[in-house]
């Protein structure tokens, strides 16, 4: 990827320039303290309240700044950033309107465990509490959904708390906190001097289990006959999924993996059963059933994982592995709990682990299931069906592109027919299930990653809630490849309107939308379309063969619905099968 | 079905702005129930203690715990109640006292060891500290008489001797 911008020097470079004791304003500790955190890439937008920074970042070269057109573009970038790199995922906006447009990023990393920090600007101190203009508490607004946040008082703080703001979004559970500077804090001097130390009391991570849940932990493997392993975002985001791999194998358990899981398990691996819940697989909904034994590795029982919860794998002895103590018999009591690292906890627990002696009809049962009830969908030649083309996605990059969704019918479909080899090669919303998020966080991923291949499906609705930054797409010549599955609808709105309310169908009719190749060479953005198979294949060819970002749209038929389906308040084994019958 | 039951909590919190919003919120966002929340230094500079009467199942406990805990200001939790412990409460009450009627609630306040703490013409102040049982009983006594005004501090605790 070719950027406008300079080259930017390694951070260990940059380091010894930085460290160096002076007395600077409180944005200059900012943007000094991001680069000692080793960011390379923030994304933001300036407004009064952060004009002290934007001027400090005025000629400022030594990480990339990208301007969005939308602050809610700029966090979900940020959002999208994190979860392709492992890294921190920094945005900047004004106080005000700046920072409430935040609050839906902020939600949707919080409850998908997304580490960021989030810089909004305040006004004055001394207008703090009188509603001055573009005055917002956005360190009350943001309670809820941040895992802490801070209002800076005293410039002489500032450093030590964007320290601990990055050490606590990025371990234990992960998640954003949010700073909010005051303009006069931003415009202060002060002495500055690194933060090494790191003081937190009240914070400190279980990593390693407790040594005894872990035997009990390989004698429940050793006795159970029907066992089942169901893995989570807390492998991916541990860097677990080698060791994940190790156990399975090891073990020989068959392995759901959740929506946010997928990637920490290969897909092509045997003992890969597919996704459970709502619009997962018949085999990993009935496996979770009737297993004895159900190993939870980094996830949290969401309802759209447990159906009706109180006959959820009704038969199971349950093991709960998580690094937040607070998941644990939260939704499932847990018979085993164990709390740390998914990573550490995986390590150790391979070291005691054995092939899973009595399992071997289930294992028969699962294989025998996944023969029977694979994903199917009702093909045609006549037009475009979406599961096709997702499978063309799929066929044409060898399932390696980094993958990220909207949220709706393409992003199931996206869950179920592309085929995830790699962790954080998935990025979609899966606990708040944010509209929007899809195409803006495909910017993000693709920053983190400059030489992969980033794809963005959206459907026709999500991909109008943030298409603005189209622009930044161009500006920078971001090469993401941006995919609109375009049914004319709020297909999964549509669904359950057919489904659950008797085609009462309202409003959810998008025709009227915006031609979305037209809107892309708006922005110069090159756009293409395809109504049938051929010219799908043809201009999805040309979209990976031109470099720089491409909008591809695809015309779909709108009465396709999502199957299986789990409807609310049945068990997950009770599956409305549609086409996959 | 797991019985409910109240308990009290004391939580050390770091002494900062917005910590007990930080509390409270929890507690509303997750549908626990506070009775009582009261909020005071405590032995350590730069720590407050607060004392939170909830009442929930074994479920709903340890999930506050554990919720509570996920707070960076939360620095550690204790349920007093399961634990031998002292808990007291003030009620400041202003009851309705003609004249004649002022020996009576005095005497009434005595057994209490309670205290008058101010007469006005036509009522009396009185300031009572114990358990909220205790409290509690000596309005059920006041109420004939007509209680006027009344505020309570809400339960604050500790364990007792070396637990």
């Amino acid at each position: 990827m070719k950027t406008e911008s300079q080259e930017i020097k390694s951070t260990e470079q940059l380091r010894e320039k930085w460290m160096k004791p002076e007395v600077i304003t409180g944005s200059e500790v900012l943007l000094r303290s991001l680069l000692l955190e080793g960011v390379e890439c923030v994304f933001g937008y300036p407004g009064g309240a952060v004009l002290y920074i934007y001027d400090a970042l005025y000629g400022f070269s030594d990480f990339h700044h990208l301007l969005t057109r939308h602050e809610q573009g700029a966090i979900h970038a940020a959002d999208g950033y994190a979860r392709a790199s492992g890294k921190v995922g920094v945005c900047i906006a004004t106080s005000g309107p700046g920072a409430t447009n935040l609050v839906t990023g902020i939600a949707t990393a919080y409850m998908d465990s997304v580490p960021l920090v989030v810089i909004t600007g305040n006004v004055n101190q001394q207008l703090i509490g009188t509603d001055a203009f573009q005055e917002a508490d956005i360190t009350g607004i943001t309670m809820p959904i941040t895992k802490h946040s801070y209002l800076v008082r005293d410039v002489k703080d500032l450093a030590r708390i964007i320290h601990e703001a990055f050490h606590i979004a990025n371990t234990g559970r992960k998640g954003p906190v949010l700073i909010d500077i005051p303009k006069d804090v931003s415009a202060a001097a002060t002495l500055f001097e690194p933060e090494k130390t790191m003081k937190l009391r009240g914070y400190n991570p279980t990593i390693a289990p407790n040594r005894l849940q872990l035997d009990k932990v390989a004698a429940a493997i050793k006795e159970a006959e029907r066992p089942v392993i169901l893995a989570g975002g807390g492998v991916v985001y541990s860097g677990g999924h080698e060791e994940l791999l190790d156990f399975a194998e090891k073990t020989e358990i068959p392995v759901t993996t959740t929506l946010l899981g997928l990637g920490g398990f290969p897909s092509g691996n045997r003992l890969w059963m597919g996704m459970p819940g709502m619009h997962g697989t018949y085999t990993a909904n009935n496996a979770i059933q009737q297993s004895d034994l159900l190993i939870c590795i980094g996830a949290r029982f969401d309802d759209r994982v447990t159906g009706k919860l109180d006959g959820f794998a009704p038969k199971a002895k349950i093991i709960h592995i998580d690094i937040d103590p607070a998941e644990i018999g939260k939704n499932v009591h847990a018979d085993i709990p164990v709390v740390g690292d998914v990573k550490t906890v995986l390590e150790q627990l391979n070291k005691l682990v054995a092939r899973a002696e009595q399992a071997d009809a289930w294992r028969d049962q699962v294989q025998q299931w996944k023969a029977d009830k694979p994903f199917k969908y009702k093909d045609s030649n006549d037009g475009l069906k979406p599961q096709w083309v997702i499978e063309m996605l799929n066929r044409t990059t060898q399932g390696a592109a980094i993958v990220t969704t909207d949220v709706g019918q393409h992003q199931m479909w996206a869950a179920q027919y592309y085929k995830f080899n790699h962790p954080r090669s998935w990025i979609t919303s899966g606990g708040l299930g944010t509209m929007g998020f899809g195409f803006p966080s495909a910017i993000g991923a693709q920053m983190a990653h400059p030489d992969r291949l980033v794809i963005s499906i959206n459907g026709d609705g999500g991909m109008q809630m943030c298409s603005q930054e189209l622009a930044i797409c161009a500006i920078n010549k971001i090469p993401v490849k941006i995919v609109v599955i375009n049914n004319q609808v709020l297909g999964m709105v549509r669904q359950w309107q057919e489904l659950i309310y008797e085609n009462r169908y309202s409003h959810i009719d998008l025709s009227g939308s915006p031609d979305f190749v037209k809107l892309a060479e708006a922005y110069g953005v090159k756009g293409l379309r395809a109504t049938n198979k051929e010219d799908a294949e043809a201009v999805w060819r040309e979209a990976m063969e031109t470099p720089g970002p491409v909008l591809v749209e695809f015309v779909v038929n709108k009465n396709e619905n999502v199957y299986p389906m789990v409807t609310q308040g049945s068990t997950i084994d009770q599956m409305l099968m549609g086409d996959c019958e | 079905m797991m019985t409910t039951t109240k308990h009290a909590i004391a939580v050390s919190v770091n002494d900062q702005p917005g910590v007990l919003q930080r509390v409270s919120g929890l507690f509303g966002r997750r549908g626990f129930n506070i009775e009582s929340i009261t909020v005071g230094q405590s032995e350590e500079e730069g720590l407050s203690r607060m004392v939170i009467v909830t009442e929930g199942d074994d479920q709903t406990l340890e999930q506050i715990e554990k919720q509570l805990y996920k707070l960076i200001d939360v620095i550690k939790v204790v349920n007093l109640s399961s634990k031998p412990m002292v808990s007291r409460e003030l009620a400041l009450i202003k009851v309705k006292a003609e004249p004649a009627e002022r020996p009576e609630i005095k005497s009434l306040a005595d057994t209490f060891r309670a205290s008058v703490v101010d007469i006005g013409t036509k009522n009396m102040m009185i300031q009572v500290v114990g358990d909220t049982e205790k409290i509690n009983a000596m309005l059920e006594l006041l109420k004939p008489y007509g209680i006027q005004e009344l505020s309570r501090t809400g339960v604050t605790a500790m364990t007792r001797g070396n637990a």
